[in-house]
């Protein structure tokens, strides 16, 4: 197991964000925390990742406590946080780079990395390029290659395809997937869309007002509940459907609208 | 040291390439220059006290620093807003070394943005007792430029939105300034006013500007500098505390 959390709660005054949480995620898997928003996701992961203080309750990264071995945990994990965090008045290059001296990787083996990174995720073309000038899926893809470049064990992704067209999201996706199986790196999402959890996870967690009400394979969700379909199962285990879809789609009209007025 | 270093280049990259920024902010300086500096010139001859150009210069180089130092704390929250800092803060470093390349480049920034008012300076007719005197009076300037992006660093990790920064400009970077003895001279102040101005760190700096540039100076050079060094490491020391506490 490279995570474990155990009885994990986080408060914030009067509101409870994350209610005695507790699941493990396995070495090498893609594991999805799925749920709508407000339900928890982004705390626990900022707990896991050393920017926020847990309440109470026990979390474990590659056998280290975040909490009190923060510096050593930072090594072992990139993030993409689900606000962007790229310097865009920087080139995609320079922001890589940056990473790369902050996560102390030796000049060479930076240079050599963030190129077959850049190249993988199709930015090398536009490396010496202001990342303001970037669509929203290059800056996406060029976050996920940054939280790359030190190889971390965990990689980290908090709603990462949220506002990206379809085609954007699977490009990154096969990317992802792909570093997932030859560098057996660890993936962490957190997604509040049932197909992507479906396609891209190995386990599931269904996380709802800062419980999780079930864990498994899309397969085990489904017959667990006798749901044909994912979203069946989701909508057996919480009661609910996940509720923002109608906002998503006004969001994409948003982004229309932005696109065709350009 | 590589980590400061690369922090420190970035923040000069991001300078020099916002060209428009550059030449935006010396439009205040510039304007106090020009307008006030022979606006005020005949009443000041008047008075006995000499060119007033030769005696605000070097509060108009000290504003330029002031202002471009504490603009860095903006800069900070504007990070924060839009995500940079975060990819900083859980980066496996000590937050100090994050803090000192941010300061470090903020201040960088201060004294290159007072070079280019310096010169501004000369063209209107500021002339300093001597060639020797630019490099000393430049070493008051980087102190200036460290003690004011120390502050900001501070401010800037205490507060959560850009609105607030408003405000610290408003009720507090302007009456640095203006009770700085940039426009005015130190001696004869009505008492409130004589104490306000000695608790101001920044008339310690434009006292030793002058001081090292004109050789005049009300309180002598090097009580100038020691209160710079000492407020200095004093708002470092706060800056690297209030930074260490930021979470996200």
């Amino acid at each position: 197991m490279i995570i474990r959390v155990q009885n994990l709660v986080r408060t914030f005054g009067t509101v409870t964000a994350v209610s005695n949480v507790t699941f493990e995620v396995r070495r090498g898997e893609t594991f999805a925390f799925l749920g709508p928003n407000g339900a928890g996701k982004t705390t626990t992961i900022k707990m896991l990742t050393t920017v926020l203080r847990p309440t109470s309750g026990t979390l474990e990264l590659d056998g280290l406590n975040p909490v009190t071995e923060s510096t050593e945990v930072r090594k072992r994990f990139g993030v993409v946080f689900q606000d962007p965090s790229l310097d865009s008045e920087l080139t995609a290059w320079e922001n890589v780079d940056i990473h790369g001296v902050l996560y102390h990787v030796p000049r060479r083996v930076r240079r050599e990395r963030a190129e077959a990174l850049l190249k993988l995720f199709e930015l090398w073309d536009r490396r010496n390029d202001l990342v303001k000038t970037f669509s929203g899926g290059m800056r996406r893809r060029l976050e996920i290659a940054r939280g790359l470049l030190h190889t971390p064990k965990v990689l980290f992704l908090d709603e990462p395809t949220q506002g990206l067209d379809p085609q954007s999201r699977n490009q990154m996706w096969t990317i992802v997937k792909n570093l997932n199986s030859t560098e057996g790196v660890t993936v962490f999402l957190t997604t509040h869309y049932m197909d992507e959890a479906d396609r891209v996870a190995d386990r599931i967690a269904i996380i709802d007002h800062g419980r999780i009400v079930a864990t498994g394979s899309s397969a085990e969700l489904k017959q667990q509940t006798r749901a044909d379909s994912l979203e069946g199962a989701f909508l057996k285990l919480t009661g609910t459907t996940i509720r923002d879809e109608a906002f998503s789609a006004a969001d994409q009209m948003r982004q229309f609208a932005r696109f065709v007025r350009r | 040291m590589g980590v400061v270093y690369i922090l420190w280049l970035r923040e000069l990259k991001k300078y020099l390439r916002s060209r428009v920024q550059i030449v935006a902010s010396l439009g205040a300086p510039l304007m106090y220059l020009g307008v006030l500096g022979f606006g005020l010139g005949p009443v000041f001859r008047r008075a006995g006290e000499g060119s007033y150009l030769q005696f605000m210069a070097p509060g108009v180089i000290g504003m330029t620093v002031l202002f471009t130092a504490m603009f860095s704390g903006i800069a900070m929250l504007w990070d924060r807003q839009f995500g940079f800092l975060k990819e900083t803060l859980v980066a496996p470093v000590p937050r100090v070394q994050i803090m000192m390349g941010r300061t470090l480049g903020g201040a960088t920034v201060a004294v290159l943005q007072g070079a280019l008012i310096f010169v501004a300076t000369l063209v209107a007719g500021f002339r300093p007792v001597s060639v020797l005197a630019v490099p000393l009076a430049f070493l008051i300037i980087a102190l200036i430029a460290v003690v004011f992006a120390a502050l900001a660093t501070a401010i800037g990790s205490s507060l959560k939105e850009m609105q607030g920064f408003q405000m610290v400009m408003n009720f507090f970077v302007m009456p640095l300034w203006f009770l700085s003895g940039a426009l005015y001279p130190l001696q004869g102040l009505p008492a409130a006013l004589a104490v306000l101005t000695r608790i101001d760190p920044l008339t310690y700096g434009v006292d030793g500007v002058r001081g090292t540039m004109l050789g005049t100076s009300h309180f002598g050079v090097a009580l100038d500098v020691g209160v710079l060094l000492a407020v200095g490491a004093l708002f470092v020391a706060a800056g690297a505390w209030r930074f260490s506490k930021i979470e996200v």
